[in-house]
């Protein structure tokens, strides 16, 4: 999988026989590399929320239907949903109706929040569907589906203004993924397989 | 004798990630694009090259399927239409593997570009051997290129503008901008941007 991934992302491929003598000395280092092959940004959280004192912020729009609810954020309030600092681990999943790799691997986030809801692990879903698709795509979608996690929707088109946010290395392609606690964060702009999603938040503990 | 062997193959898997992960792939503002030859919606192949009088190009990644490259579509015509004539003419260039994305296929190109009276070429990259050396990540993604004596050298990677939801409430029309500066010889302020797009399917 990461080697088809490599391809689909790099052209370049560089002889690398040569260089295996020199790495001999970084074994380790070079383990720690094969194994987090994405793209890390390990910064500390900042700014920090005090989620004991600040609650969720007020949404821009609510969209509801009969049975689903979801709220819409510009990126100023989903800040504070990419910035908890807690003993949860939050899986954020940005994705869209439309993205078609997205619904793909969307199956293996509700699994995870499943099976890892006692094990304060959370998944969010934010989308990117455009607003006009909301009530005709969206809302159908969740309810069609029957998806369990939370689902935020970002509505905010200035994107330049917040995907450097998100993460410095995110090019602004979907599906895109950001797993974070209090003490880890780590980017991934690419699909997941749900045994990989599973051994990148086992890293998280 | 077997430890040692593994231990080879685990420091070659290492490196081979290790190197892997750490190229820096794409072109930056200032590099110098490649030229290509690709099959446009009429059959026939276009190149950079062919463009005599151009003083540069605005080469859009873009696609049928993606909601996002819809909704820029009126805005590529656009762009075409008011900077073809100033020298800077509009390539589209379709990087998406019609295998993957049937909605991508070049007959569907070809019905699109008819549908919507596109004036500029639509190209198929077929193999998808030119979005990699671009840097494309997704559609729509601009890069802006100056004809100079080196070479078509990119001025400007990103955004067509900073709202693809409403054209009307657009405050930044960053490929215009930059179009405009190099139009009038004036260095591009704003050189990168990024913005939501749908990922490119090699």
């Amino acid at each position: 999988m990461f080697i088809i991934y490599t391809t689909m992302r790099f052209t370049l491929k560089i002889p690398v026989i040569a260089g295996v003598m020199l790495l001999c000395s970084f074994v380790i280092s070079c383990k720690e590399k094969a194994d987090n092959t994405e793209i890390t940004t390990q910064e500390p959280v900042t700014p920090t929320v005090d989620t004991t004192t600040i609650k969720p912020p007020k949404p821009l729009k609510v969209y509801s239907n009969d049975t689903v609810l979801v709220n819409a954020y510009e990126y100023s309030g989903l800040e504070y949903y990419l910035k908890q600092k807690n003993d949860t681990t939050y899986v954020v999943n940005f994705w869209a109706t439309w993205c078609v790799p997205c619904v793909e691997e969307l199956p293996n986030f509700e699994k995870i929040n499943a099976k890892y809801k006692e094990n304060k692990v959370k998944v969010i879903l934010v989308s990117l569907d455009m607003a006009k698709m909301v009530e005709t795509k969206l809302l159908p979608f969740i309810n069609q589906k029957q998806i369990k996690s939370e689902v935020l929707l970002l509505r905010d088109p200035d994107a330049d203004s917040w995907i450097p946010k998100v993460d410095s290395t995110w090019s602004g392609a979907i599906p895109a993924t950001l797993i974070y606690n209090k003490d880890m964060r780590k980017f991934y702009e690419r699909s997941f397989t749900y045994d990989e999603l599973e051994k990148e938040i086992s890293n998280f503990k | 004798m077997k430890t040692i062997k593994f231990l080879a193959m685990f420091i070659a898997i290492g490196a081979l990630t290790a190197f892997k992960s750490d190229i820096p792939v794409g072109y930056k503002v200032g590099d110098v694009a490649t030229d290509f030859s690709l099959k446009n919606v009429d059959g026939k192949n276009v190149s950079l090259k062919d463009f005599k009088s151009a003083k540069g190009f605005i080469v859009v990644f873009t696609c049928n399927h993606c909601p996002y490259a819809q909704a820029y579509e009126d805005r590529i015509f656009a762009l075409d239409k008011k900077y073809k004539s100033q020298g800077y003419p509009v390539i589209a260039i379709n990087p998406n593997n019609p295998e993957k994305q049937k909605d991508d296929s070049f007959a569907k190109m070809q019905e699109r570009a008819k549908d919507k009276k596109f004036a500029f070429p639509y190209l198929l990259d077929e193999g998808q051997k030119i979005f990699p050396q671009y840097g494309a990540t997704k559609t729509p993604h601009v890069y802006i290129l100056q004809k100079t004596a080196k070479g078509n050298v990119v001025k400007y990677i990103g955004a067509i503008d900073d709202n693809y939801e409403d054209a009307a409430a657009v405050k930044q029309k960053y490929v215009e901008n930059a179009v405009d500066a190099l139009v009038k010889g004036k260095e591009v302020t704003v050189k990168e941007t990024k913005a939501i797009g749908c990922s490119i399917k090699a």
